[in-house]
């Protein structure tokens, strides 16, 4: 678990560098690639930065769950974390499925390169539309 | 048992349990059936929220009998069951279109997965708009959206695909903007419910997490409704998915979206933080009027009528936007009716396209000349939903158009009032280009023997077009409504 310490700026502010970090790399990835896996690579990146965002301010070192007894007395906040548990739920869903389309992409065009899938449909203007 | 107290969670839970049911069945009638049946059932539920709410006020829902602040919280005022009965009716009538239409579309062995992933957006679109939770709107958000990409990808073309991927990326970047701003916005005021959240905003107003927050949920909100430089992904996904969810989602993805971005601007970060921190006015206005010219020129020339009708939806969201950038109550009911009236005219024309690529094979503008004589019926509905678009009186558009242009003018803002006027002429551009091609050209040779439309298709169909000309005339339901709305987003002034 990524600890935080709120004693020291810059060590304070450790995991949000990260996290931005994470959140612009990943989105440069998705922006600047061509190749359709390696985009969705980028995005799974970017989203994943998001769990970070969510998850570092939430956990206390040394904190355990919200337990009421006498020998615990630093919790960490539950809530972040069942949060994210949800959405990276939706984010193996959305990387699934983004494959399994790059996967139909490839049967069909033979390509998985975003540039040449657009050569190709600029080739195809009005047909197969119709058949 | 009483239901009537659960019918907030059964809304969303009926078409959630219908989902798996139609995977279960398999049999493509049964699966068809179930869906059906969960569709009108949902129709029914919302007609009875709405009711209720319009005789009893704002009904709240605790999930789990957990309270308020710590569970989560289905919230219906005069907004969202305005919208629910909205997303549900086009859904009632787009499910038995879908059966006829989806036949030459799409695989018969998948037709089943096709109702499952039907039914799964439509729970997830219904969801958005009735929960009262920030990270449930994203769970539905994402719900509806994958569910969407499956839909566009079953399209026949291979295009289907990539235009399925594409708004995978951009639907997944602007759901992840959202949760960002939603992230943001739980760790300044430590609670994720709206009403809550709106609460206890002011404490921390103006500090640079909460606009940061406003900036990633206008962005991310933005992606979803297509707002003009944001709507790449729209017109391909359009074209290319089967008629039927061309139809469901024109008519209401892009709606629930404009709805979100309502509920977090007026409901959490309160309609005088949004205008007054920073220059949304100005940016949504030119933003707005950005997708209304531009969008509307490019629909002019475009050459497949699926394309062009997707143009003028990103058109529409401007004058949508528009209502919104203008930070008044009249310029609000304007965005909400418009709302709706877009909403049912644009499920209209898919639907009506729908019956076109049956009959004639295809909705080039190539191919449909002469529809006037082939399918007189079919081709005068999407006259009348042009109409609808250009804003003529008689039409639901016109009535939107109308408020838009009150509420320009209660702005003393003549200039826009002339803008309003010149991009309804363009729209009158796009949909002359479908008249000429309809009617002034002799049919093609090679689209001799239309098929029928069958009856599935065309009563639905019939039915959603007549909606365009009632709610042209009878404004009882969309105004009162939304003029009740918007007085309530905007009495949350602070």
């Amino acid at each position: 678990m990524i600890g935080t310490t709120t004693s020291m700026t810059l060590g304070g502010h450790f995991t949000y560098f990260i996290t931005v970090f994470l959140m612009v790399a990943g989105l440069f990835i998705v922006i600047s690639r061509s190749n359709l896996i390696k985009k969705l690579v980028g995005l799974g990146i970017f989203q994943t930065s998001v769990y970070l965002l969510y998850i570092a301010p939430a956990k206390l070192i040394g904190g355990t769950a919200p337990i009421l007894s006498d020998t615990f007395t630093v919790y960490s906040n539950p809530l972040p974390h069942v949060l994210i548990l949800t959405a990276i739920v939706v984010g193996v869903a959305t990387l699934a499925l983004g494959l399994a389309l790059v996967v139909r992409i490839r049967e069909s065009y033979d390509s998985i390169e975003e540039d040449e899938i657009l050569e190709l449909d600029s080739h195809t203007q009005d047909h197969g539309k119709t058949t | 048992m009483n239901l009537v107290p659960h019918l907030p969670a059964l809304q969303v839970v009926v078409p959630l349990i219908a989902a798996p049911l139609t995977v279960l069945l398999r049999r493509r009638s049964v699966a068809f059936v179930v869906a059906l049946l969960a569709s009108w059932v949902a129709l029914a539920i919302s007609i009875a929220l709405w009711l209720q709410v319009a005789h009893s006020g704002t009904i709240t829902y605790a999930i789990g009998s957990w309270p308020a602040p710590w569970g989560i919280e289905y919230r219906v005022d005069r907004l969202n069951s305005f919208l629910l009965v909205l997303v549900s009716a086009i859904a009632a009538l787009v499910l038995p279109y879908s059966r006829a239409s989806i036949e030459a579309e799409v695989p018969p062995q998948q037709h089943y997965l096709f109702y499952t992933m039907f039914v799964l957006c439509l729970t997830g679109l219904l969801g958005i708009a009735i929960t009262g939770d920030a990270f449930n709107v994203f769970v539905f958000l994402e719900i509806s959206s994958l569910s969407a990409y499956v839909l566009i990808a079953l399209g026949r073309d291979r295009r289907a695909l990539f235009a399925a991927y594409q708004y995978l990326l951009m639907g997944s970047i602007g759901a992840t903007f959202l949760v960002i701003g939603i992230g943001l916005l739980y760790l300044m005021t430590g609670t994720l419910n709206l009403a809550d959240m709106g609460q206890r905003i002011s404490n921390v107003q103006g500090t640079r997490p909460v606009l940061a927050a406003l900036a990633f949920i206008t962005v991310g909100v933005s992606l979803k409704l297509a707002l003009f430089p944001l709507h790449q992904w729209l017109p391909n996904a359009y074209t290319f998915a089967p008629s039927a969810v061309s139809a469901f989602l024109a008519a209401t993805a892009t709606k629930v979206a404009v709805y979100v971005l309502l509920r977090f601007y007026f409901t959490v970060f309160g309609e005088s933080a949004v205008f007054a921190k920073l220059p949304m006015e100005q940016m949504m206005l030119v933003l707005a009027l950005a997708g209304m010219f531009a969008a509307s020129t490019i629909a002019i020339f475009q050459t497949d009528l699926k394309r062009l009708f997707a143009y003028s939806s990103v058109a529409q969201i401007g004058y949508i936007i528009l209502g919104l950038s203008f930070d008044s109550v009249s310029g609000l009911t304007a965005s909400i009716v418009h709302l709706f009236n877009h909403g049912i005219t644009k499920g209209a024309i898919y639907m009506l396209l729908g019956c076109v690529a049956v009959g004639m094979g295809g909705t080039s503008l190539a191919r449909v000349q002469g529809l006037g004589k082939r399918m007189p019926l079919t081709s005068f509905g999407i006259v009348i939903g042009g109409l609808s678009l250009m804003g003529v009186p008689g039409t639901a558009g016109f009535i939107s158009k109308w408020y838009l242009l009150l509420a320009a003018l209660e702005k003393g803002q003549w200039w826009l009032v002339f803008l309003i006027v010149l991009s309804s002429l363009l729209a009158a551009a796009y949909v002359w280009r479908f008249v000429e091609a309809a009617y002034f050209r002799e049919p093609r040779k090679d689209t001799a023997d239309v098929a029928a439309t069958p009856w599935l298709m065309s009563v639905p169909t019939a039915i959603l077009v007549i909606a365009i000309v009632y709610f042209g005339l009878d404004t009882s339901f969309t105004i009162g409504t939304a003029a009740d709305a918007a007085t309530a987003l905007m009495g949350g002034r602070r």
